[in-house]
């Protein structure tokens, strides 16, 4: 037994294993529950089946959360994508609802570009809080979290704005070589974010900043800079889930809109492995903790859970993801089964950090 | 002096990390009433013996028994009380809380559940006259210079009375006077009974205190020696397990002939610098070539120099300029524009990446310098990383670690790679030699001389006056936040009269150039 666990351990021991593992067990206790749940069918071109909506409706997440690894990656947080999905999804549905024709290509461009803008402006706004003022980020965003709901009720004017337009739909609800149009984009970002970080050395200078900002400032890192940037492209990535969840109603709700998205984003980005501490980023573990998250809600709504008890079984979930990755855990765990008493200090231990 | 049962024995231990054989079936045994010095060089194992002992890490095999007992601690808490009290070798204190509440974290003396401050206050401050430092123990301990963080370390584990004391590397950063007092306390610790072990690469303090030696090779065994029945020599032989001539050349004690500047324009100029409450204002030049030592005692201001020309703090008075800047510097990215480097001594919290990779950590500050849009490409960084990895015979030789995981005398050389990959026109190096074993000292010592015959200039700074009378054209002498006096290192200069100048030197000596 020993052998094999041995000849496993490369694979164990990968970053995106335990993440990976837990999406496939959750698939196949859905499958097991409801042998349909993985069909596929084509009709009239598209794909359809409970799969493909996982795909199509973890879309914003996965976007919201790639912007929060970085963030995170940073060793900040950003509270307020949910409130900044709800502004650029009512700027967005504002200008078009107020358009001649709504299904103008032009008139959504600009619609799309006036959301897109006001939301660089206000994850700029963190960005100065957080890097220039030195605001502690998880107050810092609080504070756009809180007045951006109120910004969102302003820009609707306390209503819920209902719009029809085709082009706009086609964000949340379209479909391209059969696939949905929501996860290509969101795949998109992902590989340009990729791009991005690991293409350049921003990735690197991000985990540096995370990893240790004074030595990195040291260094001659412009950490400043790089946080700031951080933030502005969350909010990039909350403006495009913003359109995709308005999209996908045809309507913008400033209160509803992208509500509680910045909790799942969290816990996505620890899932995919990465640290609410800082440093190191996966973020191919953030896109598997995201379909982790979005196959659990829809599992959930398909096993007929009640609205109460559905967020107890998600929180129950969440907490034996993160407890099988902490090394922690697991090493206490194999201890036990080799038959040696772990002390009972022993989860501490990470704690006691004694380095070199 | 010593007793004749053991009060600690490990037997047969083993520990790997995952590609890296730390120990292989080693033996220790420590007696009541001796210092024993555990030695070998960077990455012998020591540090993993030590938590392997407190149960920082499991062992994979092999026994610990306590007076007789077989035990197996899980972590320093328990370790503590069960009587052995640690000082590890990063200093790992909370920097945010006072000094008093460090050394009594976790066993605050309490009244009704309630902790008396007061009396926290009290006793801390009795604890540091031990250790002959005088404190406001209500400050925050990262207010102070690593020098006195450590000795609040050694002040917490010695107020722990323990049967066992653990030293790893205490002096590294400390000058002879805080040595000296300590080994008062240490002699006076032993004469009670107590059982230390004492980790250090400085030969001379082994001979000055211990009474027993156990030397560690690659995570192996080599002996136990009595300190008088093993001369220097071959304690070096066995530490490094061949003969090696670098050590003789270091004995030489050569001066360095004095670079001849007839004129030439300095390449870093500080006029007047200063900052409230850090240091008073002075001034420097440093020249292409020249290596200048900064000489004083334990919070004389040396690091606060350093930290100055580079940026690192805001001088609040005067300005520091080079050849090339068309303004003051002030931050340390337009001193590295300028091509100065600043090795910081305090490797963990300003110096190091820990999840980084030796690599990563190694290219920083060059890929800083360039901007994130210009990733260095991975051959050259390849390149780079393995030049130095043999250069400084950093060890593992694997850059893709991370650079946590190597020892500490490791994780300096990776820092000191970082800046000289920046292929620096200054480096300021600040205690660069701090944790690392004779060998490589010899060989960053020879590695100084040798960029600086090329053209670098060097700004040195060590507690070891010898070190720094070895390798600077000039020494500049510190005393109380104030530059007293700049000394041309020739003949007649000589650590008595460095020393004497720190003790009373009037003021502004000699000022040369
Ligand atoms: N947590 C860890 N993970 C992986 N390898 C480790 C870890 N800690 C130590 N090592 C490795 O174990 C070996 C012994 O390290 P150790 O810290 O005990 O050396 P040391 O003798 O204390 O050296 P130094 O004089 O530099 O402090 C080194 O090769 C080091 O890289
Ligand atoms: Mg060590």
């Amino acid at each position: 037994m020993n052998t094999v666990a041995d000849r496993l351990r490369p694979l164990t021991g990968h970053r995106l294993f335990w993440p990976a593992l837990v999406l496939v067990v959750m698939i196949a206790a859905n499958t097991v529950y409801r042998p349909g749940f993985l069909a596929v069918e084509v009709k009239n071109g598209h794909l359809y089946g409970t799969p493909v909506d996982i795909l199509r409706l973890s879309a914003p997440l996965i976007l919201v959360a790639l912007g929060m690894t970085l963030v995170i990656a940073t060793g900040g947080i950003d509270l307020s994508v949910g409130s900044l999905c709800a502004i650029s999804g009512a700027i967005a549905c504002l200008h078009i609802s107020g358009a001649a024709d709504q299904n103008s290509p032009a008139t959504v461009a600009t619609a799309l570009a006036l959301a897109f803008g006001a939301a660089l402006v206000l994850g700029a706004w963190n960005g100065v809080l957080v890097a220039v003022i030195g605001i502690q980020p998880i107050i810092a965003t609080l504070i756009l979290m809180v007045a951006g709901r109120g910004i969102a009720q302003l820009v609707t004017e306390g209503q819920i704005i209902t719009i029809n337009s085709g082009p706009y739909r086609a964000i949340g609800l379209g479909s391209f070589l059969t696939l949905p149009l929501a996860i290509l984009i969101a795949l998109a970002a992902a590989l340009l974010v990729a791009a991005f970080t690991r293409r350049t050395a921003l990735g690197l200078i991000v985990e540096s900043v995370g990893g240790n900002a004074e030595a990195s400032r040291l260094a001659g890192i412009r950490s400043r800079r790089v946080v700031f940037l951080v933030y502005v492209v969350s909010a990039a990535c909350a403006a495009l889930a913003g359109f995709m969840v308005t999209a996908n109603v045809s309507s913008a709700d400033g209160n509803a809109a992208g509500l509680w998205i910045e909790l799942d984003a969290i816990l996505a980005v620890v899932i995919g492995g990465t640290s609410l501490a800082g440093g190191r980023f996966s973020l191919s573990g953030t896109v598997l903790g995201a379909l982790i998250i979005q196959t659990l809600t829809t599992t959930v709504y398909a096993m007929n859970i009640s609205p109460q008890t559905s967020l107890l079984f998600k929180a129950v979930v969440v907490i034996a993801v993160c407890l099988v990755q902490a090394p922690a855990f697991r090493a206490r765990f194999r201890r036990r089964r080799r038959g040696v008493e772990p002390g009972p200090a022993a989860p501490q231990r990470e704690k006691e950090q004694v380095p070199a | 002096m010593t007793g004749d049962r053991p009060v600690l024995t490990m037997t047969g231990i083993s520990k790997t990390f995952p590609g890296v054989r730390a120990l292989h079936d080693v033996d220790f045994r420590l007696f009541p009433g001796e210092v024993h010095a555990l030695m070998g060089e960077n990455g012998a194992g020591k540090s993993t013996l030590i938590k392997v002992l407190t149960g920082v890490y499991g062992t994979d095999a092999g026994t610990v028994t306590l007076d007789g007992e077989q035990v197996s601690f899980t972590g320093p808490m328990q370790a503590a009380a069960a009587g052995v009290s640690t000082v590890y070798q990063e200093v790992n204190l909370c920097t945010n809380l006072s000094v008093a509440e460090n050394i009594f974290i976790g066993r605050e003396p309490r009244r009704l559940g309630a902790v008396r401050w007061g009396e926290m206050r009290r006793r801390a401050r009795d604890l540091l006259a031990r250790l002959d430092l005088d404190l406001d123990v209500s400050a925050q301990l990262g207010t102070f210079s690593l020098a006195v963080q450590q000795m609040v370390a050694i002040a917490r584990a010695i107020d722990v009375r323990a049967r066992v004391l653990i030293l790893d590397e205490p002096t590294s950063s400390l000058d002879a006077g805080e040595v000296a007092q300590l080994f008062r306390i240490m002699r006076q610790l032993r004469d009670e009974g107590i059982a230390i072990l004492f980790v250090t690469h400085f030969l001379d303090q082994v001979y000055g205190i211990a009474d027993r030696i156990t030397v560690l090779r690659n995570g192996a065994l080599v002996g136990e020696y009595r300190t008088g029945e093993l001369p220097q020599f071959s304690l070096v032989e066995k530490m490094i397990g061949q003969e090696l001539d670098v050590l003789e050349r270091l004995d030489e004690q050569q001066k360095r002939a004095t670079v001849a500047l007839d004129g030439q324009a300095p390449l870093v100029d500080a006029e007047e610098v200063g900052r409230r409450g850090a240091v008073a204002p002075f001034s420097l030049r440093i020249h292409a070539g020249e290596v200048v030592g900064l000489a004083g005692l334990l919070g004389s201001g040396r690091t606060e120099v350093a930290r100055l020309i580079f940026g690192a703090d805001r001088a609040d008075h005067g300005q520091v300029r080079t050849d090339g800047a068309r303004s003051p510097l002030r931050t340390p990215i337009h001193a590295i524009d300028q091509g100065i480097g600043f090795c910081s001594e305090n490797r963990r919290a300003e110096g190091i990446v820990p999840e980084l990779s030796v690599r990563e950590n190694m290219i920083l500050a060059m890929q800083a310098a360039r901007g994130w849009l210009r990733p260095i490409p991975r051959r050259r960084q390849d390149e780079l990383v393995q030049k130095y990895v043999e250069a400084l015979s950093i060890r593992p030789a694997n850059p893709e670690l991370p650079v946590r995981n190597l020892s500490g005398g490791n994780q300096q050389k990776v820092l000191l790679a970082r800046w000289l990959i920046t292929e620096p026109r200054l480096l300021i190096l600040d205690e660069p030699t701090r944790g690392i074993d004779v060998g490589a000292k010899a060989e960053i010592q020879k590695l100084v001389v040798q960029l600086s015959d090329g053209g670098m200039a060097v700004l040195f700074i060590s507690a070891e006056l010898e070190e720094v009378l070895r390798l600077s054209h000039r020494v500049a002498v510190m005393r109380d936040r104030e530059m007293v006096a700049q000394l041309t290192n020739d003949d007649t200069l000589d650590a008595d009269r460095v020393m004497r100048t720190i003790a009373s030197g009037t003021p502004r000596e000699e000022v040369t150039r």
